[in-house]
């Protein structure tokens, strides 16, 4: 394990922000260490990272296919009743001929946490079984870079703001879609403060 | 204050596994994880100037055009961000008004001023408060998602309102113009690397 062999080792690291060289400290299980000149956040200290981010991934894969397969909001108006999906919503969008709002909103509110759900589940399943899975860097380094374009989180206010400006015209009912998209918000962001990276370079170490 | 920097010791962290490197020409690849390092982001300062003179540019036709276009029984009104803003408020929601204003108004125009002023002050050598300056960064870098709203909302409308058949909302083309202004504010972001301000500032 890294946390013991740190104080031996004296393990050095730079900042990414400040590119000031410390040695790294432990930590406890949960805690935070930041850089001691520019206050940037380091690292976090998680006991048994990857079984409890597994899980959570795990419950983000099912509310990931809920969120894609149910209906999202319903709207009533004048007897009328219209169900829409996240599909729905990129499919007109693109039908008028708006391939690039339709294309962003496709990349950051499906494809991005959908990618970001499924990588971790072929990184960590394996890891957590003592394997390493192949292309383990590339896969992990794309997870970063894609992570950033993965917000649901703004795509949840933006519905807030949709149901306001409905509100009085016609009567929305939210679908089983929305309940598990606001729980995938919860459950990505614990997931995102489950996993110290450390231990997933740490096994490539190991394997090389 | 001589702070100790990786640079000073001809060592590069590796960008993605964060593995100390040490370089031997300005770049190298990580013996871990195998990715490109570099002692600072590739051509830093050039490609934050050209990705942030595109949003200037653009972020005015994104503002001008509407974002929005509403067909109702052969009469079409056209959103702009602003009035857009305007409508909520006047409709007795100012909570959520506010919120689309500092969303869609407020973080794109304060992440360009932040942005340019975090440029100028490194290429001028500043040696104002770099814990400052790298905090502004961290903040600009962190609200600029949120922009991203007012296309979801677009997104959100068109889908419920043209399927319910009483009125058509279309996506105007100030939305595309705003969807490319929030993702070049982003990479711009992406590729400022802050430890330029500490390297001119500790200099």
């Amino acid at each position: 394990m890294r946390s013991g062999q740190a104080l031996a080792d004296q393990v050095t690291i730079a900042c990414h922000e400040c590119d000031l060289l410390q040695r790294e400290v432990v930590v406890n299980d949960g805690g935070i260490a930041r850089c001691t000149r520019c206050g940037c956040f380091l690292y976090r200290r998680r006991d048994r990272s990857i079984e409890r981010t597994l899980a959570l991934t795990v419950a983000a894969l099912v509310l990931l296919i809920i969120a894609n397969v149910q209906p999202f909001l319903a709207f009533n108006m004048a007897g009328l009743s219209v169900e829409t999906t996240l599909g729905t919503g990129i499919g007109a969008l693109y039908v008028q001929g708006k391939p690039l709002v339709a294309g962003v909103v496709l990349v950051t509110a499906v494809i991005a946490p959908a990618f970001h759900v499924l990588a971790f589940l072929y990184l960590l399943a394996p890891l957590h079984l003592g394997r390493t899975p192949p292309g383990l860097a590339r896969v992990f380094r794309a997870v970063r870079h894609v992570k950033t374009w993965s917000m649901i989180e703004v795509f949840m206010l933006g519905t807030l703001v949709s149901v306001a400006k409905l509100m009085g015209m016609a009567e929305i009912v939210p679908g089983p879609a929305l309940w598990a998209l606001m729980g995938l918000i919860f459950t990505l962001a614990a997931v995102g403060s489950s996993l110290d990276p450390r231990v997933v370079w740490d096994r490539l170490e190991v394997a090389a | 204050m001589s702070a100790i920097t990786a640079i000073s010791r001809g060592l590069a962290a590796c960008h993605d596994c964060g593995l100390l490197v040490r370089l031997a020409g300005h770049h190298g690849s990580c013996p871990r994880c195998k990715s490109a390092v570099h002692f600072r982001k590739n051509n830093s300062l050039a490609r934050t100037w050209a990705l942030l003179i595109t949003a200037y540019v653009l972020i005015l036709p994104a503002n001008i055009f509407p974002v929005m276009v509403t067909t109702s029984l052969g009469t079409a009104q056209e959103d702009t961000i602003m009035s857009g803003v305007i409508y909520l408020w006047s409709h007795g929601s100012w909570p959520l008004a506010l919120l689309v204003f500092i969303a869609s108004v407020f973080v794109p125009f304060a992440k360009l001023g932040v942005i340019t002023y975090l440029l100028v002050s490194v290429q001028r050598g500043s040696k104002w408060s770099p814990v400052k300056r790298t905090r502004m960064y961290r903040i600009a870098e962190a609200a600029g998602r949120w922009s991203m709203v007012d296309i979801y909302v677009v997104t959100i409308l068109t889908a419920l309102v043209s399927l319910g058949g009483l009125a058509t909302i279309e996506a105007g083309l100030g939305a595309a113009f705003f969807g490319v202004v929030v993702v070049t504010t982003m990479l711009a972001a992406e590729s400022f690397d802050p430890r330029l301000i500490w390297d001119r500032a500790e200099a």
